[in-house]
């Protein structure tokens, strides 16, 4: 395998765990614009643990979901008194104070940077991912996931069936948080140096975007929408600027035409349903 | 409707913009006599410019939020849009050579034609066709999600057109005004009182005109507006046409008083309106102004006490404990509708 194609499956991998980070909030109905803020932490733990205190990466990616899923937790309950667009500014704000606080620490290494002393090499990176997909199809199966379907789909009468609404979002949120900080300090291991201006307010857009393209409504959402948005301007081989604008046109044709995004239950009921349903209808 | 006329009304925008201003201006003067004081005093002055800036923008993202619950992220790009274009046709004149460089005054202006037009461009691609169809939690963020795929594609056709550097954009139209220790700018306080005024005759327009009314009952409830014989989809794009025109406006303006463009230059701006938007809280025009006068006063003097990555942690750390503290906005003001939020 190339050297080329290392980079791209790397970040493939990377994008598809913060994916799913963001996609657990989002599926019980909560939208984290702060990606990349959960992200710079994770990161940022994974370094420090690993240059002050020599832990190798088997213990300061564990350190550093802890550590972002710890935060998620304090941070959810006040974020979470937030709504909709206040919740999507909250996070907002929230990210843009991490990368300021990152930025004024010399310890963090402020806008230099850090290097990060161990070597994760990509078969870790696509493992992980494949791990991340795996726990959350799972997640998504159990009375957890049910209850944050419901929250997503409608909070008022969820809550009125018994589900416990605060409860299940602070969760969400925390473990949406953790998986944000595991695709940081993956990256932090595999690209053996982090700087706060990777983790701007772009990077959060573009990976609410994977998710809210890939849909919401089922786990097969981010997978798709994070390796789409990887892969295809890879493939087209369409240089710098105009890939983006591509992809900006594909964002507002999908909002008009599927504004729920690419995969929905209906869609993988009608691909995968039951040859009998048809067979009937027949 | 009358009872959201009142909150407007009972405001009185003029006497309370004349009060302000002369506090302010006590302020300053209070405190350029005290010893060493003057270098202060000029901060709060350049702070009170730069939000002026941050006004009009911060009106333009509560006036979409208001009227159409949609936080609309092509503002900051409309903003940048502006001073770009302009920048373009001061340089190389219009498209296809059928001029030379153009002057600087029809050039901005072109910069804020262009700027409406896109304004008009995003309505008709997102809010058109917006349809509530399943009526999920993240329901809301579609027409959000339709505004950041055109700020994608805005600010990358500026990339691809005119390229990614900042550019110097002299305006020959410096006149600076001593008073005492302190230098005004002359552009600067037309363009704070420019701004100003743009924001004062828009209130006034939703305050007392049919359009304005027709817009706050949209503002309430859609559904009733449309009853009641309000035409939606004739007044929705006056919104935007507006948002447009504000964004313009703050774009020519920060022209005029910095003499540079970027294509990054509407990042910057934008968070800090949206900062100042969630000051003030979300909807109200008076908490859009306040917010943002207040937002460009704590940049530049945090600027000045901390140094520059520390003034944005202040800036961001207040509107972070705003949010979660005060959601109706430090002042808790009128809002132009108080339906959905």
């Amino acid at each position: 395998m190339s050297g080329y194609w290392a980079g791209i499956l790397a970040i493939l991998a990377i994008n598809i765990i913060f994916a799913y980070g963001i996609f657990v909030t989002a599926a019980a109905g909560q939208l984290n614009l702060g990606g990349a803020g959960f992200m710079a932490i994770g990161a940022y733990a994974a370094a420090v643990l690993g240059e002050q205190l020599g832990w190798s990466p088997a213990l300061t990616i564990p350190a550093a979901v802890t550590i972002t899923g710890l935060i998620g937790i304090a941070i959810a309950f006040p974020v979470l008194r937030t709504r909709g667009v206040y919740m999507v500014l909250a996070t907002f704000a929230f990210a843009q104070v991490v990368t300021g606080v990152i930025l004024t620490q010399p310890v963090l290494g402020g806008a230099m940077g850090m290097v990060v002393p161990d070597y994760v090499d990509l078969p870790v990176l696509i493992g992980a991912a494949i791990a991340t997909v795996v726990l959350v199809f799972f997640l998504m199966a159990t009375r957890l996931g049910l209850a944050m379907r419901a929250l997503h789909d409608d909070e008022l009468v969820s809550t009125l069936m018994g589900v416990p609404a605060r409860a299940v979002q602070v969760a969400s949120f925390a473990l949406g948080a953790g998986l944000a900080g595991l695709a940081g300090g993956l990256y932090a291991h595999h690209f053996s140096f982090v700087e706060a201006q990777y983790f701007s307010a772009l990077l959060s857009i573009y990976v609410l975007l994977f998710v809210l393209i890939g849909g919401t409504q089922t786990a097969w959402g981010p997978l798709v929408g994070a390796t789409f948005f990887t892969l295809v301007p890879e493939l087209l081989r369409i240089g710098g600027s105009w890939r983006y604008v591509v992809f900006g046109v594909i964002i507002v044709a999908m909002m008009m035409f599927r504004p729920e995004g690419i995969v929905t239950r209906t869609l993988l009921a009608r691909l995968f349903g039951r040859r009998r349903r048809v067979a009937d209808a027949g | 409707m009358s009872a959201t006329a009142t909150p407007m009304r009972r405001a009185r925008p003029l006497t309370m913009a004349l009060l302000l201003g002369l506090a302010a201006s006590l302020l300053v003067a209070g405190i350029t006599a005290l010893p060493g004081g003057s270098t202060l005093a000029q901060q709060i002055v350049s702070g009170l410019m730069l939000g002026g800036i941050y006004v009009t923008v911060a009106v333009a993202f509560t006036l979409t939020i208001g009227v159409l619950n949609f936080l609309n992220f092509t503002i900051p790009t409309l903003f940048m849009l502006t001073g770009m274009v302009a920048w373009g046709l001061a340089r190389w004149g219009l498209p296809f050579g059928m001029s030379g460089g153009l002057h600087w005054a029809p050039a901005l202006l072109g910069g804020v034609a262009v700027a409406i037009l896109a304004s008009l461009i995003v309505e008709r691609f997102t809010f058109r066709y917006l349809k509530t169809r399943h009526g999920d939690a993240t329901e809301h963020a579609i027409p959000l999600v339709s505004s950041l795929g055109f700020l994608l594609i805005f600010e990358h056709l500026v990339l691809i057109v005119l390229g990614s550097e900042a550019q110097s954009f002299p305006v020959r139209f410096r006149l600076d005004w001593q008073i005492g220790p302190l230098v005004l700018g002359l552009p600067q306080l037309a363009s704070l009182l420019l701004s100003l005024g743009i924001v004062f005759w828009l209130s006034w327009l939703l305050a007392k005109t049919r359009t304005g009314r027709a817009l706050r009952s949209i503002a309430e409830s859609p559904d009733t507006a449309t009853l009641l014989g309000v035409e939606v989809t004739r007044i929705v794009p006056i919104v935007f046409l507006l948002s447009g025109l504000l964004c313009g406006v703050a774009g020519a303006l920060f022209v005029v008083n910095y003499s540079d463009v970027s294509p990054f230059m509407g990042d910057h701006v934008g968070t800090k309106a949206i900062a100042a938007m969630v000051l003030g809280g979300l909807g109200s025009i008076w908490g859009a102004i306040a917010g943002g006068l207040l937002v460009g006063l704590l940049e530049t003097l945090g600027i000045h006490f901390f140094g520059g990555d520390a003034a944005q942690v202040v800036v961001w750390t207040t509107l972070l404990a705003a949010i979660i503290l005060r959601p109706q906005g430090l002042f808790g003001a009128s809002r132009i509708g108080k339906g959905k939020l």
